[in-house]
Parts: structure tokens; C-alpha cells; sequence
């Protein structure tokens, strides 16, 4: 898998006609940086990467490539966690890397228009001097790039109250396989014709190329506090939750971490977790002093009602951000006590977190492989880390089966296999679970209408018919799922 | 009661019947805006005895219903436990459905800031152009496994589908609302909403309307009361009313009928159109600007295209003229493809949204 294809000598000739030597990267050396995503499990090199500057640069790739077949993989910062940027072996990369520039910041309309490569963090320090930010913000904000969550409709520990990506930009400016440039959306409250904005965020580069983002900046809070309380019992933790939105308040961050994760998270970054806890809560309220204030109350008489031990609040803005710092950090906290690990990102309905928490600890003896549980519990998006260690022949396979079945449980109390990373390649066969021939046949027509030569990002995100069947065979051998409804190949 | 009613074998046979024959359908809800779009002409396909609601739990901030389910039904439920559809769907009529609030897309006064429809739908169950039942999205607030097909269907008109189910984000219901009146000319309340939408105040609707400013304030007491003193102007009785009638075109602005109503859609800090002023009503901070008015069509695109809007012949029907704004040739075509790809046969309410499709 690791040995480039020879490239296509037409494909470079014209690829040198658009672009300069230097931002056509071909020798094995060069391209090895771009071989996978955050998923590094898996690893291909493309033929080779491109790295225009301007639109017209990418229309005429995307021309070149059309013309000629070969497969595009569209790539902005390369943190994604599914394999959705892994390189396709016959085709090339697109590296969206240097479309750097703000490009406007616009006070009035209260909107910020952004090259793709522009990282999400940078947009809200860009614009916080103006008492403005740019609210959706992944746990990899430092890094990752607005075309990219464009891609995958990142979401982060605020979307409770402010939303998705989906939610949270206003237009794109789309290049489609037939190098047409293209304005989709407004910033307008509605837009005529139906609603593409929508139908491209999370699309995963399979649609076409984002090449330009208008962005909604919101206005900041005047006050923001954060609580965070221990709990002896998971369960109570999870009640808490449900109890704090059934009485009206939408916290703007409410985040679960399991004992495993608390421990790594306390010894890697010091926050002030209680390492006894088997759960904690931080919830983080927003808005004016008052507001603020009278939340906090509220919030706090909860979780005294659900059995918090001590409910703690940070008295100033480093404690406040120490405590975000121990959940921001978990993943690479995780990273410290165990070779490797597996992130997954299955989202269910809150009632069923206790359930889904004793049911992965079942797993997690069933497999021998350790679990820690972080989870945006607001919004019921999960993220249980695998422990394993890639060197011990099976532990990766192994680690994906647990996986797997944490997601087909996601599926069946009613949830999804992916909240916000995507299915990339990762989630191909997971896909099979959560949707049928209907559903695929659907998908396959909406990439027909964009791509009738899947040339954009080809094999990831939406699974073929033949594959789940195989998978379904395979799994009905097992006893478990099938699809009964679709011819054996 | 929602009456639990499930006809879904019995709109599927009219589909897949359509489908092997050809023959157009209209799909029809409580047929309460069927003054919106385009005329199709099909069999008529009947959704609103398909009704139930199938999960609500306050809680999990959702609730998914057939679609047939009405409206008011569901937004009485929702008011039983202190919740809303925040994007304040019109109502007009008691038949409204809540499958052609998805369809149609249409939000209310509180669209700037509380979000629209599709910002609140998560997941929908349809019968597809193949003739199948299939469900996408689904009842939580995070989920982008597959394209996202529930937001791609909302406001599609009933054109790429039949909406079975549709599962909706509900909000808590302010505990506090207050409603001001300031009477000014039209710049200053421009100036005031711009000046308003970089703060913090609570503001959940706008409307100018015959020299006055509208003004509500939705959240904790504390903070709708502080905004109240800091921005002055009255407090108005039967505030709900006002915002209902508004929502649900009962106002007396909307009982003109002798022109056609045209809705204009500008980005929020669009100035003050003189050629619009007169009979027209601004909603939304300044995003949507209701006008009565006989100016040629080309000439009030013209003005929309200008201020970067679009217009819609939202009531009343001109000869010859698509009510939904001319798209740009690529992305005319690309929604074309999607059409035919999505309703091979072409069979649902065809030309509905645009003649060609």
C-alpha cells in the first residue's frame, strides 16, 4: 500500500500548465506528509499533490482531472479523524492549505468572508478585538481549517446553543468537478431554490470543492461562568443533564468525562478533576451578569438535586479556562496511558447515555481493551476512546470491532455512527447499519447529480449496495443484521 | 388527542402507482398554502390523515410526528411543556400540517435569531422517486453520517419527495417577553436595529410597520427588564397577538388583495429602499421586507438584485412570471440534475417551484 502509483505522464504535463513546478509535489518524500489524516490507521499515497493559490487554478485542475479521470481528494489541514482526506492511489491531493486570507470582516452584516484554509481559531481571533467570534469550535480549532469543517459539519463543545457548522455559515463559493464556480447560499435569511448550503456541509468533499466560506460571527456574552461537579454514580450525571434542559436552560457547554478520562485528563494537565469521581459534569452558562447569575443558581440546586458531591465554580477566567483545558486536552491525555487509541463518535439520545455507558464497559471486558468515555452530553454526541496497542498482532482489529459495535448499539437506542467526524473511510461499514438500500440508493443519486464519474473523493463516506450486502451476508452468518431486500453478489 | 394514524402502505401504493404510470402527483397537507408556488397539475395525494406523534420527550429537545400531524396540535403539546418550535412557523389555517412546514420552509418573526426551519429539522422519513420508504437524519442533534437529506428537503416544496415523519429541535419557551413600540421615521429604526444586532439585548423579533418600530425582548426577566430601560418606548398590551397576527398574515397589513404581495430578502444591514417604501411592512432586523406594489417584475428583481436580495411573488399571481427569484444558470442546472436524480420520473408536484422542473 505504501508504493506510489507511476503517474500519469498527461495528468503532470497539464497539471504543469496551470501550475508552478513547486506546488506540484510528486517524489515519494514529499508526498508521505499527506499519506493520511488524524486517522493514521490507514495510509495511501497519491499520485501526487497539488497546491494552487487561486480559484482559477482549481477550476482548472478539477477541469484537467475530469477530463482525464483521475480522482480528486480535497484536503484542507488534515486533522479529520475518519480517513476522509486519505489519498486516493490512482488520483491526486488537493491541498487547500494556502488559501489563507480573511478575506472581509463585515460589522454590519455581522459576517466574515474566509479563504478555505483559514484555521477555525483564527477566525474568532481575528474578529475578538470587535467583541465578535465565530461560534462553532472542534477540539482541534487550533488547527483545523473552516474548509474542512465545511466537509464535515464540525461541530464542537458549544453547538448546544450555537449550533453546528451547518448552522453557522452563510455561503460557499463551490468549484465542481467540471471546474463551474459556483455561489451557493447568501447572507440572506433564505435563499430560492433548495437549500445545497445544506446538502454540501458534511457532504466530505464528495460534492465538489469549497473554495470560499462566508461565515456568521456571533456577538460575545458579556459573562461566562463554568461549573463543574463530581458525581459517585454515572447514572445521576446523565439524569442531571436532562434535568438542567428540561427546565428551560441551554447551557453553552455541557460536557461529560468517565473515570478513565477524568484520571488521564487530572494527570496530564492538573485542571483540578477529583480522580475519584466516576463522572463529572462541566456546564459553562453564558450571557449578561444577570442572566448569568440566576442560571448559575438554578443549575447548581439540579445538580445538588442529582447527587453532585462538590459543585465547583471557577472563580476567575484561568480557572474557567484550566477546566475547558482538561476536556479540551482529553484525547491527547488518553494518548499519554495508552499506546494507541481509537476515538469514535457515535451520537444517541440522552435518555440512554446509562444504558449505552454499562454496555461499552461490557464490551470493553469482552475485548480486553480499555474505555475512556468523553462526551458532549449536551447534545448526546459521544466520544469513547479505545485503548490498544498497534504492535500487539490483532489489537487494531480488535480495537475496530469494539468499535463497530459501539456504534451499531448507537444506532439501534436510535442514534447515529458519526456526530461530527464524519464517515470517511473509516465508517464505511458502519454505514450498513444505520441505512439501507433506500437510504444508499438516495445518496448515490445526489452524487450522481454532482459527480456522475465519482471522481471527488471516490470510495468514502456512502458505502456501495454490493458492499453492505457483503457485509450484511457476513453478518447475518453472525446472526446479526441483514438486508435481506438486496441481491447477493 | 393526535388520532394515531399510519396510511404510509397506502401512500406508497399511490407512489409506486405514479411511478409505473407516470402520472404527476400533487401532494397535498392541510392544503393551507397552496397560494404559494406554483399550480401543478397531478392526482391529488393527500397526507394529512397520516397523523401521530411518534417520540416527544422534552427533555431530549425533540419531537418527531407524521406528517400530517397538524400544527396546532403539536405546537399546543409543545406549549404543554413549556416548550416551542423556536422558528415560529406561520399558521394559516387549522389545517397547517407539520409536513408542509417542512416542505414549504417558511419560518416566522423569530427567524434572525432563533434560526429557520431546516436549522431545526433532524431527520425525515420519505417515500423517494424510487418508490421507497427511507429515513434520514433522526432525532439527535448531531449527525452527518450520509448527505444530509432532511435540510436538502425542507423548503424543496414537496418536489423531491413525500415527507412521512419529520423529526423537529424544539426550544424552551421564554420565561419573559416584552414587546416595545417606538415610533420613528424608517432610517433611524434602521439604525437602531443595526446598532442593535452588535449587542447583547435579548432581541427575539422586529417589525416596521406604519412609522413604528416593534421591538420584542425574549429571555430572564432581569435582562428583558434591564434592555427595557436601557432602549425606553412603551411595553405594549396583547404583545402575542401582535406577533401571531404577523406570523399567521392576520395583521391588517397582510388583508390587501387587489395587488400582489411580494416578499423581499436583503442581507440584515441593507438600508432603507426608497422605491420599496410606502405599503410594505420590514421583519427580521431588516431581512425581509413585505411590499404591495404593482412595479413591473423586472424592475422590482432589479431592485433585489441591487441590494444583493431576491424577490418572491409570495400572494397573487402575475402572467407568466416563476413567483420563486430566476436562479444563476449553473445553479439552475445542478438543482435540475438533482431533481432528476432524486424524482426520475419526475412525479412529484412538478414545476412547482420552477416550470422546468
Amino acid at each position: 500500500m505504501n508504493t506510489a502509483t507511476t503517474p500519469n505522464p498527461a495528468l503532470l504535463q497539464q497539471l504543469k500548465d496551470i501550475l508552478p513546478e513547486e506546488a506540484i509535489l510528486t517524489a515519494k518524500e514529499d508526498l508521505h506528509p499527506y499519506e493520511c489524516d488524524g486517522l493514521t490507521a490507514y495510509r495511501h499515497l497519491p499520485l501526487a499533490v497539488v497546491l494552487p493559490t487561486t480559484t482559477e487554478q482549481v477550476q482548472l485542475i478539477l477541469k484537467t482531472c475530469s477530463r482525464l479521470k483521475v480522482p480528486v481528494v480535497a484536503r484542507g489541514a488534515g486533522t479529520g479523524l475518519s480517513g476522509g482526506a486519505l489519498p486516493h492511489e490512482g488520483g491526486i491531493v488537493l491541498s487547500l492549505a494556502r488559501f489563507k486570507q480573511i478575506l472581509e470582516i463585515d460589522t454590519a452584516n455581522l459576517h466574515a468572508r474566509v479563504q478555505p484554509g483559514v484555521r477555525n481559531l483564527a477566525i474568532s481571533q481575528a474578529v475578538d478585538h470587535l467583541g465578535l467570534f465565530y461560534a462553532p469550535d472542534p477540539s482541534s480549532q487550533i488547527a483545523c481549517s473552516i474548509g474542512g469543517n465545511v466537509a464535515e459539519n464540525s461541530g464542537g463543545v458549544h453547538c448546544l446553543k450555537y449550533g453546528l457548522t451547518v448552522h453557522n455559515i452563510l455561503e460557499i463559493q463551490l468549484v465542481t468537478i467540471d471546474g463551474e464556480l459556483m455561489t451557493i447560499g447568501n447572507d440572506r435569511q433564505d435563499t430560492p431554490g433548495y437549500d445545497l448550503l445544506a446538502l454540501l456541509t458534511g457532504s466530505e468533499g464528495m460534492l465538489g470543492v469549497v473554495v470560499e466560506v462566508l461565515v456568521r460571527l456571533t456577538v460575545k456574552p458579556d459573562t461566562v461562568q463554568v461549573l463543574m461537579a463530581d458525581f459517585a454514580a454515572v447514572n445521576d450525571a446523565g439524569d442531571a443533564v436532562a434535568a438542567i434542559i428540561s427546565k428551560g436552560i441551554i447551557p453553552a457547554g455541557l460536557e461529560m468525562m468517565d473515570n478513565p478520562a477524568i484520571r488521564a485528563a487530572e494527570d496530564f494537565i492538573h485542571a483540578g478533576y477529583p480522580i475519584d469521581a466516576n463522572a463529572i459534569l462541566l456546564c459553562e452558562l453564558d450571557g449578561t451578569e444577570d442572566e448569568v447569575s440566576e442560571q448559575v443558581a438554578r443549575v447548581s440546586a439540579i445538580l445538588k438535586n442529582h447527587r453532585a458531591g462538590t459543585i465547583h465554580i471557577a472563580k476567575t477566567a484561568a480557572e474557567r479556562a484550566r477546566l475547558w483545558a482538561g476536556r479540551k486536552a482529553a484525547f491527547p491525555a488518553v494518548g499519554r496511558i495508552s499506546p494507541d487509541y481509537y476515538c469514535m463518535d457515535g451520537t444517541i439520545p440522552r435518555k440512554h447515555l446509562a444504558h449505552v455507558l454499562n454496555k461499552i464497559n461490557d464490551y470493553s471486558q469482552q475485548y480486553g481493551l480499555g474505555v475512556a468515555n468523553v462526551f458532549h452530553a449536551g447534545d448526546g454526541n459521544l466520544h469513547p476512546l479505545i485503548l490498544y496497542d498497534a504492535n500487539r498482532t490483532g489489537e487494531l482489529e480488535k480495537a475496530e470491532r469494539f468499535g463497530a459495535d459501539i456504534l451499531e448499539l448507537c444506532v439501534k437506542v436510535g442514534g447515529s455512527i458519526t456526530g461530527e467526524h464524519g464517515v470517511g473511510h473509516e465508517k464505511l461499514d458502519s454505514m450498513c447499519v444505520q441505512f439501507g438500500e433506500a437510504e444508499l440508493e438516495v445518496f448515490h443519486a445526489v452524487k450522481r447529480a454532482f459527480d456522475p464519474d465519482e471522481l471527488l473523493n471516490p470510495g468514502k463516506a456512502v458505502p456501495t449496495l454490493h458492499r453492505c450486502a457483503e457485509l450484511g451476508a457476513m453478518h447475518v452468518h453472525h446472526g446479526q443484521l441483514s438486508h435481506p431486500e438486496l441481491p447477493r453478489f | 388527542m393526535i388520532a394515531d394514524n399510519d396510511i404510509t402502505s397506502t401512500l406508497q401504493e399511490q407512489v409506486v402507482a405514479g411511478i409505473a404510470a407516470n402520472q404527476p402527483l400533487t401532494i397535498i397537507g392541510g392544503g393551507s398554502k397552496a397560494f404559494y408556488g406554483n399550480e401543478t397539475q397531478g392526482t391529488a395525494l393527500h397526507v394529512s390523515p397520516h397523523t401521530g406523534v411518534m417520540a416527544y420527550e422534552p427533555s431530549e429537545l425533540c419531537i418527531t410526528a407524521r406528517a400530517g400531524t397538524r400544527l396546532q396540535d403539536i405546537e399546543a403539546l409543545l406549549a404543554a411543556n413549556g416548550q416551542k418550535l423556536a422558528f415560529e412557523p406561520p399558521c394559516f389555517s387549522a389545517t397547517s400540517t407539520i409536513g408542509g412546514v417542512v416542505a414549504a420552509g417558511l419560518s416566522g418573526p423569530a427567524r434572525p435569531w432563533a434560526g429557520s426551519v431546516r436549522d431545526h429539522v433532524l431527520g425525515v422519513k420519505l417515500i423517494t422517486g424510487y418508490g421507497k420508504v427511507a429515513s434520514f437524519g433522526g432525532q439527535v442533534m448531531k449527525n452527518v453520517a450520509g448527505y444530509d437529506i432532511s435540510r436538502l428537503i425542507t423548503g424543496s416544496m414537496g418536489t423531491l419527495g413525500v415527507i412521512l415523519e419529520v423529526s423537529l429541535k424544539v426550544m424552551p419557551r421564554p420565561v419573559t417577553e416584552l414587546t416595545l413600540a417606538l415610533e420613528m421615521p424608517s432610517e433611524e429604526a434602521f439604525e437602531l436595529t443595526t446598532t442593535m444586532r452588535r449587542s447583547t439585548f435579548p432581541l427575539s423579533a422586529t417589525c416596521y410597520f406604519d412609522g413604528c418600530l416593534y421591538l420584542r425582548l425574549s429571555g430572564v426577566p432581569s435582562h428583558v427588564f434591564a434592555s427595557h430601560r436601557k432602549i425606553g418606548g412603551e411595553a405594549i398590551n396583547n404583545a402575542d397577538e401582535f406577533w401571531l397576527a404577523l406570523r399567521n398574515q392576520t395583521h391588517e397589513f397582510f388583508q390587501q388583495y387587489d395587488r400582489p404581495l411580494w416578499r423581499l430578502s436583503f442581507p440584515p444591514a441593507t438600508n432603507v429602499i426608497s422605491r420599496l417604501e410606502g405599503n410594505s411592512l420590514v421583519e427580521w432586523g431588516g431581512s425581509q421586507r413585505w411590499v404591495y406594489t404593482n412595479i413591473p417584475v423586472n424592475l422590482i428583481r432589479n431592485i433585489a438584485h441591487k441590494g444583493d436580495g431576491h424577490a418572491t411573488v409570495y400572494r397573487g399571481s402575475l402572467p407568466g412570471v416563476n413567483p420563486f427569484h430566476p436562479l444563476a444558470d449553473n445553479l439552475r442546472n445542478v438543482q435540475q440534475r438533482l431533481k432528476q436524480a432524486l424524482d426520475p420520473h419526475g412525479i412529484f408536484n412538478p414545476g412547482r417551484m420552477y416550470k422546468d422542473w
